[in-house]
Formats: C-alpha cells, structure tokens, sequence
C-alpha cells in the first residue's frame, strides 16, 4: 500500500510514537509573533527553561503593527508594549526577530516562504491559524495555540495525534477572472466551515497545478476555513523553482540533495485516503461571501439563500448572520454599494497579488463612496512593488499603498472597518466583528475587489474582461 | 508543571444554542494585548455582551441572571476560526470548567484540553436535550463525568457517553502538563536530531 504525501512527511518527523499517545512529532521551523508569544515565554521562565533550540525559530511583528508610519514609535500603547515584549523575549532567549524596521519583517506566512525558510517536506508551525500557508509547498504546517507554542519553545517538537486524511481534487479549466481565492471560497462554500474538521487536505488535480506559488498559498492559507488540520499540495518544478535561490534556501550541493529529496514528496498512485473530494473549474464563478462565517459563499451573480433552504436547527444562526450582514432573504449582491475595500492580509498580499491588482487599476479610479486600503504582506514585498511602480498606479487609482503587517484582517491595529459598514475584503474571516466592532466583511479575491471599488459596488469581475476583449 | 485537575462537575447550565461560534465572538481580536493569561473572562464575548458603550445587552444569556453554572452548551463547530488560545484562557477565567457542543473546532478544543476546560462532544439529539431541558427548567442540571465519561441530564436521568483521549484524559485527571511528558524523552530528540 503506498502512502500519502501527509504520511510521508508525518513519518519522517516522528520522534516516539507510542500506543494511546499522540505522537512526538518535530518541528523544523517554529515561527513565532507578538500576540500569541508573550505568555509562553512567560511559562518557559516559570519553568527555568531555555528556547531549545533557537535557532530554529523565527520571530516577526505583523498582527498589530501600524500600516503608516512604521518607523515611528507605536501609538496604541497596549500594542507597542506587546511588540516592546517581544523584541525584549527575542533578545534574552536568543531568537532572531524581524521587527518593525528590519528589511525582512512581514506578515509571518509571508515572509516564511518569501525567505526559503518555507520548504518542501518540513514541520512548520505557529501560533496563528493560517499557518496552513505554508502546506502550499509540500509541507506540514498549522497553528497552534500559546500551550504548544511553549511546547514548541521547549522542546522543538509538538505532542499530536495523527489527522485522518482528505483528497480535494480540482480539474478543468478556469473562467476567466477566476483564480485561487475563487477556488477555496468555492470548496469551502460546497463543504461547509466544518467540512475538513480532523483532516489533512491534499489538493490535487490540474487546476490546483496550474497555479503559481501565490495561488497555492491562498488555497492552503484557507484550509482552516473548513477546520482542516492542515492543507498541503506535492512539491513540482514550480515549487522548486519558487524556492531557488531565496534568502534561506540550501544552496550549491545542499540545494541538489534537497532537490532529490523533494522529488520523493507525492501522494502514491494507491495510497489510500479516508476522503477524496472532485470538483470541476469550470463550475467556479468569482466568489463573494454574505454571512458569517466563510462557508456562507455564493458566485457573485447568485442570490442569497432563503432561510426557508436550512434546517429547522439552523435557521436561528442564518438570522443572525443575514441580520448582523444587513442583507435579506434572496438578495443579491451585485450592484450593492460598498463602503471600504481591503486588499491585503496572508491570504492576498503577495507581489503577485499586487500586480495583478495594479494591471486591472492602472487607467482607472475608485468610486467616491469607497476607501482603499493595500497593505502588501511584508517589507520586501512593499518595496518590491515600488521597484516595478505599482505604488505609482495605485496613487493615481486612489488605492493608497501602506506598510506590511496583518492589518484590517483582524482589525488589532487602527484599520478597522467603522460600524455597519461594508468591505469587500481579500482577508481571510468574515466574522461577526473581525474588521472591527460591527463591521461587515464580504470576502473576494483580489480582482472582484479592485473591480468593485473601482464601481463602488459589488461587481462582476467578468463583465470588465468581456469590455477588454471587445477592446482588444 | 501542574495544571488544573477535572474529573467529575454537577452544575446548571449556559445555554448558547448559536451554530458557529468562532474564537472571534468568544474574545475579539482588540482585546488580545495583554501579555498575562489572567483577566480574559472580563471580555468573554464581548461584542454580544455588551453595547458599543459598554452596556449589557440584557437579551445575551450571560447577562441573564436566570442562567448560571459551570458548563457552557453552545451548537456546533464551536470554536471555529483563530488559534487564539485567549478563547479558551475566556472561558476558563469567566468561571465555566466545561463546554458541552456537538462538534468542536480541532485548535479550540486542543486549547481547551491544555488548560484544564474539558470539551465535551455529544451527539446532535443529545444537545436538543440539554437544550429542552434547560429551558424547562433554567436551575436545570448536567453531571460529567471525566473518570467514566458520561454526561447526563440530572432530572431525566438521560446520559451519554462521550469520547476523549485517554493521554489528555490522564493529564486532566491528574493535572499532568504535555511539557514535562516531552521532556522526558529529551534523549530521543537529540537522537532523532543526530539521525537527519
């Protein structure tokens, strides 16, 4: 019986393995930020213990950093104490910090794989969810919380039972206009938020090899949006090349052994797993959320669901999504008045992300009724941009480009959506509240919402491209 | 280090019969800058609490002097979304020792199990009980049992058993720590460490 390319990685990585305990499995990069950190430095302490080994962590302040004026002190002082502490706990345990300032600091699932750090067949994890980013390259990555990154701290290794394991293929050509984010908005929409709950999710097919490394990212950046343990798909030539050459990747014979053993990362043509999902590309519209949870996804010209569709059980929580999203029954959302758009988070800030973006703006401008905000995903992908003038394109456009961090994703720092008004975002949750107090998150890919603060509402990405043909 | 031990409560009951609850309901994101894991109760779902001036809304169960104990009953996927064990540290702070759902989000309930809040998972129809019977009667009560692992409804005598690791369960039980137990195989790190 062959394996899959979970269980290769899996097994490569157990240090004990005993009956009626999770296994000891090791981490080969632990990545670490300021919010999630403190408390477990703090226990290491109380415990007289050292970072076991430091050099295998990774430090960087991204979750409630400022996206202006980065190189002035923090203003919130309840989040530059936190960040203050996190520079202090780097230094007294020995661990590299990318802070604010430093050319390589970033949001932590952007500057893992922009690095090399982020590598085919490795254990990564942090204490953020969306860790799952880091899957797109062969790998085994998810979040974890303040106990286990202590855990982690201590012992380079994290105490974990064996998920069971899914296969989601995707084959087909896409639409035009469509791209990753439509992919996994699509997935999560037809399997739920709970749907991967328990399991590592292998996405496989010829649609998800045909996506760059950004896309791949996106798609296993919101692996944790169906309560997937992890997402991961095989390393190819892509992946190889993706990683070539960066900052922290082996290089000269080191690089050609890596490469070999790279080659070795797939799932077995009979390995067996507990689920195996298909979908086809041509089924997928551009994505937009409605409700509450990233579940709660529709193609851009459908209509919201009736309340009447849901079971009996579920219909209270429905109400209170559409009530909290000021929407109705069997409305749509195209043409909808849009207030803010948010393009940025470990979802959709990548250099790719941002040319694309710019391709679509350049010549045109935002509606009046919107705010734009791009925050890119980390110090080197801000200057980047600015190398190749997109931070030109976007001024003209009216779509101001700021500095790195997690932003209004999560709404720590001071960009946070006002109360009641809408966003069509690029991020990754469109909780209750989580672009700040009573704000109300549509979720879309990059292009739906640059072609929807361009109109100032919700809007059909494919009726633009069909006018460049017609230009063309 | 020592943890908290659980194995057996008999309480009344919360109920928060919502599908979906994610850790951003249970302790929003502004309120994740403290460096301690004390004080987190105080904004245990703060958003559905309280008015944007800091009022109680006086329709959230939690401000509803009728319910009250040590066990929350939420609907499923509870504990969905962020990482943020501060959701789990919330909950714990406020004074619940359990949360009865029928399906938990993997990170929460890992979470939970390291800091001494059982997650404990029932069935669908097992929940819609809970439920019935705590709107029958708020004082309503629900015995756990760790050590046999049962839940049940005290008035109807109606039990469930329920399923749990048994490593986290002797942890639990025992108040042992997940640190220590790897510690103990320290010399098999470095052997693994040597062997790549």
């Amino acid at each position: 019986m062959g394996q899959t390319l979970f269980d290769k990685i899996w097994d490569a990585h157990v240090v004990s393995s005993n009956e009626g305990f999770p296994d000891i499995l090791y981490i080969d990069t632990h990545f670490i930020h300021e919010v999630t950190s403190p408390q477990a430095f703090d226990g290491l302490r109380t415990r007289g213990l050292p970072v076991f080994r430091p050099k295998q962590t990774v430090a960087t302040a991204d979750h409630n950093v400022p996206t202006i004026d980065q190189h002035l002190p923090i203003k919130e002082e309840l989040s530059r104490y936190q960040v203050d502490m996190l520079t202090k706990n780097c230094k007294e345990f020995g661990i590299e910090l990318y802070g604010l300032g430093h050319p390589f600091q970033g949001i932590v699932h952007v500057i893992g794989p922009e690095l090399g750090i982020t590598r085919p067949g490795g254990t990564y994890v942090c204490g953020d969810s969306h860790t799952s980013t880091h899957g797109a390259f062969g790998a085994i990555a998810f979040g974890i919380g303040t106990s286990q990154v202590e855990q982690v701290m201590a012992t380079q290794c994290l105490l974990q039972s064996r998920p069971k394991r899914m296969k989601i293929e995707v084959n087909g050509k896409l639409q035009n206009g469509v791209g990753a984010k439509d992919i996994i908005l699509y997935i999560i929409a037809q399997i739920s938020a709970a749907g991967g709950t328990g399991y590592a999710v292998e996405y496989a097919g010829d649609t998800i090899r045909s996506l760059s490394m950004e896309g791949r990212m996106t798609i296993c950046n919101m692996s944790i949006e169906m309560g997937a343990r992890c997402g991961l798909i095989a390393p190819d030539e892509t992946t190889i090349e993706y990683v070539k050459g960066r900052e922290f990747a082996p290089k000269g014979e080191e690089w050609d052994k890596a490469v070999a053993y790279w080659k070795t990362l797939y799932s077995d043509a009979d390995a067996s797993f507990d689920e195996v999902l298909s979908f086809k590309a041509e089924d997928i519209e551009p994505m937009i959320t409605y409700g509450t949870n990233p579940g709660m996804g529709i193609g851009v010209t459908q209509h919201v669901p009736e309340t009447a569709s849901f079971e009996a059980k579920e219909q209270g929580s429905y109400k209170k999504a559409l009530e909290y999203m000021g929407l109705h029954d069997d409305e749509q959302l195209l043409g909808k008045p849009i207030d803010y758009v948010f393009i940025g988070s470990c979802t959709n800030s990548r250099i790719e992300d941002l040319r694309q973006v710019a391709e679509f703006v350049k010549g045109k401008h935002k509606a009046d009724n919107v705010t734009v905000w791009v925050v890119p995903g980390s110090k080197q992908v801000q200057e980047q941009a600015i190398r190749e003038g997109l931070d030109k394109i976007f001024d003209a456009a009216g779509f101001p480009l700021r500095e790195p961090g997690c932003s209004a994703c999560l709404g720590m720092n001071e960009d946070k959506i006002p109360a009641g008004k809408y966003c069509v975002s690029t991020s990754n949750r469109n909780f209750e509240g989580r672009q700040g107090p009573n704000s109300r998150t549509f979720l879309a890919s990059p292009l739906t919402a640059a072609a929807s603060a361009i109109t100032g509402v919700v809007t059909d990405i494919r009726e633009f491209l069909k006018e460049k043909e017609l230009v063309g | 280090m020592a943890t908290k031990i659980f194995k057996h409560i008999q309480t009344s009951v919360v109920p928060l019969p919502i599908e979906n609850i994610d850790t951003d309901q249970i302790i929003p994101a502004r309120f994740l800058k403290a460096t301690t894991r004390e004080g987190f109760g105080n904004n245990l779902f703060r958003d559905w609490r309280f008015d944007g001036d800091d009022n109680p809304k006086p329709d959230f169960v939690l401000n509803n002097p009728n319910f009250s104990g040590k066990i929350l009953v939420a609907g499923k996927n509870f504990g969905c979304g962020s990482s943020r064990e501060h959701a789990a540290w919330a909950i714990a702070d406020y004074g619940f020792d359990a949360v009865v759902s029928s399906f938990f989000a993997d990170i929460f309930k890992g979470n939970a199990l390291n800091n001494g809040l059982l997650p404990v998972q029932v069935s669908d129809d097992f929940l819609k009980k809970i439920f019935e019977a705590v709107y029958a009667d708020e004082h309503a009560v629900v015995e756990i049992d760790l050590v046999d692992q049962f839940i049940k409804i005290v008035a109807t005598g109606e039990q469930e058993t329920f399923e749990v690791n048994p490593y986290k369960k002797a942890c639990m039980t025992n108040g042992y720590d997940d640190i220590d137990y790897i510690l103990s195989k320290k010399e098999l790190i470095k052997e693994f460490e040597e062997s790549k």
